[in-house]
């Protein structure tokens, strides 16, 4: 976890509308920042079946998860829809834990000076304040795509290979296979708009966000 | 008709089009430019210059379809994602418009990786469907990205392109779909070697009906020698070479494969004309123009239609 904002919940309700749910909660970073209260009263609003919750510390650290996980078979296995409260790391580890499950996220991940890389992994997330792993089945284009595309794969993509570096896979060819194997992939013909950069790292001068 | 784009009427007219690229000098010398502008006129319909290509620094794709058009051409400017932001990309295609260009090509472009800047800070802000949308809207609704509003708006055919050999390859027709929901006029494919997967991804854009709502283009090259063949093989990205073209080239003595990769190219031509749904071929004798009016006549593609102004 590092530093999240509920999502509106106009961009949430309606993706989760009438889904039995199985909330993971991350609580890693909860002395840095966690919005607790906003994440309760979401929860509390929800009229939709929760079967299970889990909350756990560092949702970033894949191999904890993977066991912990375990405990929560039968209700992940029952539940339609997995919603996740956690960094950008901690809903794409959810995501490659359980391919086979529909992953949300309710967050974006916000730019915070000076604290990265608790757990040191493959999954990154760019603090970029708009999240899309909830277009992209849990991978993310801003973070592994060299051109950020939001739109699908460019036409350099070729053997599941990146252009740019043929050691790096495309991450464009992973959604498009994550999708489909969901049955999703028609999500992906929605056309994506610019991106609001403004709310992340790059554009913007470094932010003091808490006293 | 939406704009003033000699390509546009020809498409209009139901004629099959021929559209040419033309390769900008690593310089300021517009000579080149006229030299080569020169060699396709009365040949192709329109001409690309193409905007950074590889990432390699070259004169500006505005700057050279404006000589271009000096010398009767009717120019399709290129223009990339990867060196402007959305502020200099709405500025540039004010500009454009303003200088009398009438169709653009709106890429994401090439990875500045591969160019001789490889230090170069990419920008990318938007991504080419983004910025089919962005022009559209702005030639359409007056509106800049922004939502503000706009006095006099640009009057440009929007053209995207498609590569039917890269991967996925089952999502590459969802691509172009989402091109021509974005609003694309125009569609230039990848180089085409192998042409039976491209009829096959033709299929895949008729059964959508994708052939009525959008020109189609389908991309052809001759190619000068074995080398080049195998390079374009092995380390172009998003290229499919099939064997049987690099073999075809080896089977004939040094001194005349060029011949027979002109005459291959014309093959290709014959072959994708042939395919329902395509609208025309954009050439690309990439610093090989000289050989443009050969290909276009041995095609039977000359004389080329001409309006009443």
């Amino acid at each position: 976890m590092l530093v999240v904002q509920i999502k509106p919940e106009e961009e949430i309700l309606p993706k989760i509308s009438s889904k039995r749910l199985f909330i993971f909660e991350c609580l890693g970073c909860q002395e840095v920042y966690f919005p607790t209260e906003d994440v309760e009263k979401f929860i509390d609003n929800l009229k939709e079946e929760i079967v299970g919750k889990a909350s756990l510390d560092y949702l970033c650290n894949r191999e904890f998860v993977k066991e912990y996980i375990e405990g929560y078979s039968k209700q992940i296995k029952k539940a339609q829809i997995l919603l996740v409260f956690s960094c950008g790391v901690g809903v794409q580890i959810v995501s490659s834990l359980l391919e086979d499950k529909i992953v949300y996220t309710c967050c974006d991940t916000l730019y915070l000076n000076g604290f990265q890389g608790l757990t040191v992994q493959e999954f990154n997330c760019d603090q970029c304040g708009e999240c899309y792993l909830n277009y992209t089945g849990g991978l993310c284009p801003i973070a592994q795509c060299p051109k950020h595309l939001l739109n699908g794969p460019c036409g350099g993509s070729q053997n599941g290979k990146c252009e740019v570096d043929p050691d790096i896979p495309c991450v464009w060819q992973q959604i498009v296979d994550r999708l489909a194997k969901l049955g999703r992939l028609d999500k992906l013909e929605e056309l994506v708009t610019p991106k609001n950069w403004s709310v992340g790292l790059i554009s913007e001068p470094p932010v003091k966000r808490f006293p | 008709m939406k704009t003033k784009s000699n390509l546009e009427r020809v498409l209009e007219a139901e004629q099959f089009v021929v559209t040419g690229e033309l390769g900008p000098p690593q310089s300021a010398d517009p000579e080149v430019i006229r030299r080569k502008a020169k060699i396709l006129k009365g040949n192709v319909d329109a001409f690309n210059v193409t905007d950074g290509q590889t990432a390699v620094v070259r004169m500006a794709s505005w700057a050279a379809c404006l000589i271009g058009k000096e010398e009767g051409l009717d120019p399709i400017v290129q223009m990339t994602c990867r060196d402007r932001n959305r502020i200099a990309l709405q500025m540039d295609v004010l500009g454009i418009a303003a200088l009398g260009i009438n169709n653009m090509l709106c890429l994401t472009g090439d990875h500045q990786k591969f160019g001789n800047h490889p230090m170069a800070k990419g920008v990318y802000d938007v991504d080419s469907i983004q910025l089919v949308k962005m022009v559209k809207d702005m030639r359409d609704e007056r509106k800049f990205q922004c939502g503000e509003e706009m006095a006099v708006e640009p009057r440009l055919f929007i053209g995207a392109a498609a590569n039917p050999f890269a991967d996925p390859f089952e999502f590459r027709v969802a691509r172009l779909a989402k091109k021509v929901t974005a609003g694309a006029d125009f569609i230039q494919t990848q180089i085409i070697y192998n042409v039976d997967k491209f009829a096959e991804w033709m299929k895949m854009v008729r059964d959508r009906g994708l052939h009525e709502q959008v020109k189609i283009l389908a991309g052809v090259a001759p190619i000068k020698s074995v080398g080049a063949a195998k390079y374009m093989k092995t380390r172009v990205p998003g290229m499919d070479v099939p064997d049987s073209i690099v073999e075809r080239l080896q089977g004939v003595p040094k001194e005349q494969v060029s011949k027979e990769g002109i005459q291959l190219c014309v093959d290709i031509i014959d072959q994708v004309r042939q395919i329902e749904g395509v609208a025309g071929i954009h050439l690309m004798a990439i610093e090989w123009e000289e050989v443009v009016p050969e290909i276009v006549e041995a095609a039977g593609f000359l004389p080329r239609p001409k309006f009443a102004p």
